[in-house]
């Protein structure tokens, strides 16, 4: 019993006097809470809709007020025709149209019952749906009020129509991420963990003193990923295609090239932390808390970034995987050529070139 | 073809010093052995030469450039065998060479000649993962890729450290016969028995160079007499040493295998055995003996 | 008295290989034992299965009085262990280490207490007390290392390699360690690279190919071979090994 004490302190003495260990049990635990608690939630606000009102009558002016007055919704400005709705949804700048069609209030009167559109963007299904039940809610209880009113029943129908995805299945929403995720995880890991193995077992001294340029020795490990990279991205197309029924509805190369830019950009990554970590397990950790996490949270598909916190929502803007979610959502799914996702597409090149000038100039040529 | 003036090296920002004001040289064709304890700095010194740590202060060269500036030229023209060094476990001995013979822009045919003698011992298992293979073998593998390029300078960090004697000796010998070849040698040991093996010799601990010469002229600096001290009954060997280092006028004694050495204060070594016979010790004997290199290294360890 | 080590055709085969192969030996109460032969012998085999860490294909050995198949937490009880690779953690200071040790060994609050006193002074250790031992030079690791090993008061002490790299003078530092405890009647079990250590011994097996090739004191060996060091005696020993092994 004395003995099992005498080892259980050793190893708490052990444990705290690593620090790296204290930041994972103790650091880990609180930005959990804080990011879980107060940034990430599923819970859709302010977002962005358009109503149209053909009518212009009582009825309407109430239940758009009702409408305006719910923190779910920012009313955009109105639009009139539907080239505009159109690509106003195309751009992604609404979640959701209303549109009350001509003579509501006196449809309602006379014959007890009138619809309503309510068209909403499901390339991400849980976002409509959600935008969806909260109008539909509003409406519902606008209606209770004004049966209890009138004599006769009446009755406002909302007709749903989800774009994009009318069947709201959650692949459309997360093969992007999925494929954001893949790419990244094996760019960033494979590499620094494969850079930093010639470090550990002592091969790149052997290496560094030869006629044999360092730039060679990044090529070389860059490229393995790089291949299986693409062909992973492949992959995931053709499962998406056979399996989900989710084909690429935009041009297949223009989402490939992007897709390898993405991968350059994680490759690169890869590499700066493979200059920064002595021990592959360094390297790895690295990666997972320096990359997979602010992928996987900040990205988009699991957590809508407009709802987060402004300092959130502005960090999330230095994860590439962030702008690639976007260019892929809208060319995959939504069909879109460069004119709609050049400004991500730019911003992700610039990221590359960024990354890429620093790790290569930071490379140790020597040991220390 | 090497040489080092002033080098200064210190780790954690100063805390640590690894390398205070070395200055030697060595010549071409020369069997150099730097000959020092783990800790000494042997290390250091050759991450220094071979261009892949910068000294804080002081100047080298490699075959005539500096180890600062012209890092390309040294790195295109020296062999590295770095201490406790692992090839890559998971090739083939045959795959190994092939892979440093073109990192090195060359091939194995090319300079067949020069490791000839060392490949044919291992050569029957060129199949062999690396991993696989024993410490002598791994060793002899390390020297084929070190040398497979013909470097004019050859730097091998401690390559007989966890070996057995039997290929501690051989790979001696396949120093000896490369040195013919016109190949200088830097080689680094904590073995002070190799240190007769070589040319000359650096005696270095705790970062400082203790003394540097042929072994020969470096025994011949011992500055008192040595006497062996022996017992014949063969388990006595404490007890001697007990004996003789209570002996008033004992300088300094030492286990050395089955005798010890010893040296005096003035002219009392004559009266060490009749002492040693009046504590029990019948069969004790003393002779004047020569110093080894580990002897030296003591004494000079303790000024 | 009985011999602290007995052994009768201790063997040991992993698959096919045979690493140990009919171990026949003893050793006796105070003696310095020297377990020599190149990496790849058998070596750690054999010492693993003395210090009850691997169990025997066959064949039969007793340490310290204890059966190596059945008595395996008696024998740990009585033997301590040193080698070059591992001894002390770096990251605990060096009475931590000492208190560590004895602790896990059963000694009670007053006992190591008072080891960990003699100890940093046997050492003199006492400014270093408070220090990580990863700040110690190697060489004073090393005979920490090995007063830790004995403190519990050990019947054997098993030493794997315990003097690599060091220097000469730290070197002979530490075989008065290891004198002052074999004359206090611990056995002493050390396997080395160092031939001139071989010399320090009262007898030497040199085990070559799983097997132990000669069992002797260090001057009647050399008598044998006809030489006048060690260092020959292993060379011809290991030099016929050579030949069938790689």
């Amino acid at each position: 019993m004395k003995q099992l004490i005498v080892f259980i302190k050793k190893e708490f003495l052990q444990v705290f006097r690593d620090k790296r260990s204290l930041l994972l049990l103790f650091g880990l635990p609180i930005a959990q809470i804080v990011l879980f608690g107060f940034a990430l939630s599923n819970e859709v606000k302010n977002s962005k809709i358009v109503v149209v009102d053909y009518s212009k009558d009582a009825v309407t002016s109430q239940i758009i007020r009702k409408i305006a007055a719910s923190k779910y919704f920012n009313i955009e400005q109105s639009m009139q025709s539907a080239d505009q709705l159109q690509a106003a949804f195309k751009k992604g700048a609404i979640k959701m149209a209303v549109i009350f069609p001509a003579n509501f209030a006196p449809n309602l009167q006379h014959t007890g019952k009138a619809s309503m559109q309510v068209i909403a963007d499901a390339s991400d299904p849980n976002v409509a749906t959600t935008v969806v039940n909260y109008v539909t809610q509003i409406v519902n209880s606008y209606n209770g009020q004004l049966s209890s009113l009138s004599a006769q029943p009446l009755q406002i129908v909302p007709e749903v129509q989800m774009m994009y995805n009318p069947e709201l299945l959650g692949a459309p929403n997360f093969i992007p991420g999925v494929m954001a995720l893949v790419l990244m995880l094996v760019c960033t890991m494979m590499t620094s963990v494969a850079i930093v193995k010639e470090k550990e077992l002592g091969t790149m001294e052997i290496l560094l003193v030869s006629p044999f340029k360092p730039l060679y020795i990044i090529i070389a490990k860059l490229t393995p990923n790089l291949l299986i990279s693409i062909i992973n991205y492949f992959i995931i197309i053709i499962l998406s295609a056979v399996f989900l029924d989710l084909q690429v509805k935009g041009n297949l190369l223009l989402l490939t090239l992007c897709s390898i830019l993405f991968i350059l950009t994680s490759l690169s990554i890869g590499l700066l932390i493979s200059i920064g970590a002595k021990t592959q397990q360094a390297a790895m950790m690295g990666s997972l808390m320096g990359m997979m996490l602010p992928t996987m949270l900040l990205t988009g598909f699991l957590f809508p970034v407009e709802n987060m916190p402004i300092a959130l929502q502005w960090f999330a803007n230095f994860v590439p995987s962030r702008w690639y979610f976007i260019i892929v959502k809208q060319v995959m799914l939504k069909g879109l050529g460069i004119a709609s996702v050049w400004k991500e597409t730019l911003i992700l090149l610039g990221m590359c070139v960024l990354l890429f000038t620093i790790s290569l100039k930071k490379f140790k040529i020597r040991l220390q | 073809m090497i040489t080092l003036n002033n080098i200064d090296k210190t780790y954690n920002k100063g805390s640590v010093t690894a390398l205070k004001d070395i200055s030697f040289s060595v010549k071409s064709d020369e069997l150099f052995g730097l000959i020092g304890p783990d800790g000494a700095g042997k290390t250091t010194l050759f991450r220094i030469l071979t261009t892949l740590m910068l000294a804080d202060k002081g100047e080298a060269t490699v075959n005539g450039f500096d180890v600062v500036k012209d890092y390309k030229q040294i790195r295109n023209c020296v062999g590295y065998m770095p201490g406790k060094f692992s090839l890559y476990q998971d090739l083939t001995i045959e795959e190994n060479l092939n892979f440093f013979a073109a990192i090195f822009g060359t091939t194995l045919e090319e300079n067949y000649d020069l490791i000839k003698d060392i490949y044919q011992q291992i050569e029957p298992f060129k199949d062999r993962r690396a991993g696989q293979l024993s410490g002598g073998m791994k060793q002899k593998l390390g020297l084929c890729c070190a040398l497979i390029h013909r470097p004019k300078v050859l730097f091998l960090d401690e390559p007989t450290t966890g070996v057995d004697v039997v290929s501690r000796r051989e790979f001696w010998e396949m120093l000896k016969k490369l040195k013919k070849q016109g190949i200088t040698i830097l080689v680094s040991t904590a073995y002070m028995d190799e240190a007769k093996l070589c040319d000359r010799i650096a005696l270095i601990q705790k970062g400082q160079i203790l003394s540097i010469d042929t072994p020969a002229k470096i025994i011949e600096s011992f500055p008192e007499k040595l006497y062996g001290i022996k017992s014949a009954k063969s388990s006595g060997i404490f007890k001697l040493l007990q004996d003789t280092r209570s002996y008033p006028g004992i300088a300094s004694c030492f286990a050395f295998g089955d005798s010890l050495h010893a040296t005096f204060n003035d002219a009392a070594a004559k009266g060490l055995i009749p002492y040693l016979h009046s504590k029990g010790n019948n069969d004790a004997s003393m002779e004047v003996i020569t110093p080894g290199v580990e002897d030296c290294f003591i004494h000079l360890l303790k000024e | 008295m009985q011999p602290v080590i007995i052994t009768d055709k201790l063997t040991k085969h992993f698959g096919d290989f045979i690493a140990a192969n009919e171990l026949t030996f003893e050793v006796d109460r105070g003696e310095i034992f020297g377990f020599l032969g190149a990496n790849g012998a058998g070596k750690t085999t054999a010492m693993r299965m003395l210090c009850g860490l691997l169990t025997p294909s066959s064949g039969k050995a007793t340490v310290a009085g204890f059966d190596v198949y059945k008595e395996t937490e008696k024998i740990k009880r009585k033997i301590g262990y040193m080698s070059q690779k591992f001894s002390l953690y770096d990251d605990l200071t060096v009475s931590e280490n000492i208190r560590f040790y004895s602790g896990i060994y059963g000694m009670n609050y007053e006992q190591i207490k008072k080891k960990t006193a003699e100890l940093l002074d046997e050492l003199q250790l006492q400014n270093e007390a408070k220090n990580l031992v990863r700040e110690l030079p190697l060489g004073w690791k090393q005979k920490l290392a090995f007063s830790v090993s004995i403190a519990h008061g050990p019947d054997i002490v098993f030493l794997d390699e315990p003097t690599g790299g060091v220097d000469p003078v730290t070197r002979r530092q530490f075989w008065d360690l290891i004198y002052h405890a074999a004359d206090k009647g611990v056995t002493i079990f050390v396997t080395t690279h160092y031939m001139d250590e071989a010399e320090y011994c009262n007898r030497v097996s040199i085990m070559v190919d799983g097997v132990i090739a000669a069992l002797d004191s260090p001057s009647n060996l050399k008598k044998q071979y006809d030489t006048d060091n060690m260092e020959d005696v292993f060379y011809e020993l290991a030099r016929k090994a050579k030949r069938k092994a790689d």
